[in-house]
């Protein structure tokens, strides 16, 4: 059931963030209901020291931190970013954002490739955000991303998996773990997701937005593990009819 | 980009008294197919602000609160303004500033600024907005790129609000670690802006409405509008205001933009308000602005009474301020004789936090990293 990524063994395949919760304690909840072990910060939310009001709450020991470069536009913003989020939170693991457009926070696929490419060359253990893009999840595999993280849908939009066929095409041909981020709104889209056989979901507003936060949390949770348990022990095959006869082949009964 | 283009050539195409007639022609059933356009087009804003939509308010404010939340979850953002200097070479009707009102005049030193900056870093504040008259010779651009180096240190993000510039000059700006620029068109009625503002640089209102073009070419990552609501109907205005916005967003795609709502205070020289707009209205155009436009920062300051700022931070406000000086120097020194004009929300931003948290809703002081714009060294 784990999930070997970089240098770590993940056991929760549901991956969060920090971002819209109404108070920093009621994140630490439901960050610990959902039982992830890898968070997402936003850099530029949190002032650079680890008493940080947001970096406090996520300290637990099975928690590691996958700072992201959310609000750079180019490869050469990330890429400053990137390092001085490695001195800032101590990690070289980093959650690649280029979306250079602020109304639907489209990835830039040509920067972030640009970005992914020095980054991985300067050791950053690089999970890059990007479009639904079965080209361009490979050419960041050949520059040496651990991971990819293709949307669902556009971040925050709870829409779900509205890429299904790319992602398909994704994880069919993907030698390094495919995460699915952004989009997904409701458990049903987490398990639908692992169905399918993503290594692992991101989810944050559908959880930090809810009525009820921790509650929600455990519901995803609970909801990537039957997705993962349901890919694992291989789905039966959909049938829309029963298969009564074989009108094109049956003659080969009465030869 | 192409930089051929100016919101002049939209603007041009746009006639005043047809677009009153326009929004104060609409009916019911046009608000209603507003409310259920799954995506709003400029004549659906124009539905949304008409006086036809006063009875949906409620139903705006429900679904501005669902797409407010969805997008900028239970966060609001905080900021404070910084006046570095009450100069001013323009005459404008309704502000304290004016060249032709009797105010001493003060422009921030070196260690004014210092002793401003020491004391909202220590209230919190990491987001701030410079703000000044027009003064060119005295606060130009080598007074705001000193301003800028000086408060770098403090802050993790700086703002203006200060006399429009020209684009090779906002580009040194943002390559000195300038956020956004805040620059309100007052009023679109060009007839009635040149009426208010009679002498002073800003009385060039093809060049004041160009501003965003300019900011947009030079790279700054937010762009703030606005109108000036009392010189104008407000209805009309509005609607130009959100065709600059669509514009905007189109042609400069890498860009956010905020809108803000200043609603004329009193202040010394203060103008008679041609048009007023109530709580009521206000409400209806924060809700409008929301259902047509999901991303938009909605900005709002403390002009605003205590019990509307409660309020509407569950409507669609999505950035505040609070504890503002609108006088230079005010934080360390107040002093009333030079201020732009009185705030009315007058709560410690301690008591105002504290509002907000009982909300359900995150005060949001740092959202912005010098890491994002110190790329150049």
């Amino acid at each position: 059931m784990s999930l070997q990524l970089g240098d770590k063994t993940f056991t929760s395949r549901l991956f969060t963030g920090t971002g819209k919760f109404s108070a920093n304690e009621v994140m630490e909840q439901a960050l610990l209901a959902s039982g992830s072990e890898l968070i997402t910060v936003a850099l530029k939310r949190v002032r650079h020291t680890l008493d940080d009001d947001i970096l406090r709450h996520v300290q637990h020991p099975h928690q590691h931190l996958l700072p992201n470069t959310s609000g750079a536009r180019t490869a050469k913003e990330a890429v400053f970013a990137a390092q001085l989020s490695r001195e800032a939170f101590q990690t070289n693991w980093l959650k690649l954002e280029i979306h250079p457009d602020p109304k639907y926070l489209m990835p830039d696929p040509i920067e972030t490739l640009l970005a992914a490419e020095e980054l991985v060359k300067e050791g950053f253990i690089v999970l890059p955000y990007i479009h639904a893009d079965p080209v361009l999840c490979k050419r960041l595999e050949d520059v040496g991303v651990a991971a990819v993280m293709p949307l669902g849908a556009a971040i925050g939009s709870n829409q779900g998996l509205q890429t299904k066929a790319f992602l398909r095409m994704i994880i069919e041909q993907s030698s390094v773990p495919v995460v699915v981020d952004a989009g997904i709104g409701a458990p049903s889209h987490a398990a639908e997701a692992m169905e399918m056989g993503a290594d692992a979901v991101l989810v944050n507003t559908a959880i930090a937005v809810s009525g009820d936060p921790v509650g929600m949390a455990r519901a995803f949770k609970m909801a990537v593990e039957a997705g993962r348990l349901a890919y694992e022990s291989t789905l039966a095959a959909p049938q829309t009819s029963a298969i009564a006869s074989s009108p094109l082949t049956g003659f080969l009964n009465e030869i | 980009m192409r930089s051929d283009r100016s919101f002049l050539d939209v603007f041009e195409q746009l006639d005043w008294e047809t677009t009153k007639q326009s929004i104060y022609g609409k009916t019911e059933a046009d608000v209603r197919r507003a409310l259920s356009n799954p995506v709003r087009t400029l004549e659906d804003f124009k539905a949304l602000i008409s006086p036809a939509a006063a009875p949906f308010l409620e139903e705006m404010a429900q679904k501005s609160h669902e797409l407010t939340l969805q997008r900028f979850g239970k966060t609001i953002n905080m900021y404070i303004p910084l006046y570095l200097s009450n100069e001013c070479q323009n005459i404008c009707t309704y502000c304290g500033f004016s060249l032709d009102v009797d105010i001493a005049r003060k422009t921030l030193s070196d260690a004014e600024i210092h002793a401003e900056a020491r004391i909202v870093k220590e209230k919190g504040y990491d987001h701030l907005l410079l703000v000044t008259g027009e003064a060119n010779k005295t606060v130009g651009l080598p007074y705001f790129r000193n301003a800028i180096r000086l408060l770098k240190p403090y802050f993790s993000q700086l703002s203006m609000e200060v006399q429009p510039l020209d684009e090779a000059e906002y580009k040194t700006l943002v390559d000195d670690g300038l956020y956004a620029v805040l620059v309100y068109q007052e009023t679109y009625h060009k007839a009635d802006y040149k009426l208010h503002h009679p002498k002073g640089k800003k009385s060039n209102f093809n060049y004041r409405l160009d501003t965003p073009d300019r900011l947009g070419r030079a790279g700054v990552h937010k762009i703030g509008l606005g109108v000036l609501f009392g010189l104008e109907d407000w209805r009309t205005d509005t609607f130009f205001c959100a065709a600059h916005l669509d514009y905007l967003e189109k042609t400069y795609w890498k860009t956010k933009y905020a809108v803000s709502f200043p609603r004329l205070r009193p202040c010394a020289g203060g103008v008679e308000l041609k048009s007023v707009m109530t709580d009521r209205d206000l409400v209806q155009l924060i809700c409008a602005y929301r259902l047509f436009n999901q991303e938009v920062e909605l900005s709002m300051s403390t002009r605003e009474s205590a019990v509307f700022r409660d309020h509407v931070i569950q409507l669609g406000i999505t950035s505040i301020s609070a504890e503002s000086k609108t006088d230079p120097g005010g934080y360390a020194s107040p002093n009333e004789n030079l201020e732009q004009f009185e705030i009315d929300d007058t709560r410690s931003t301690e008591d105002f936090t504290e509002v907000i948290r009982s909300k359900g809703y995150e005060p949001v002081f740092k959202d912005w990293d010098w890491a994002l714009t110190h790329h150049a060294e």
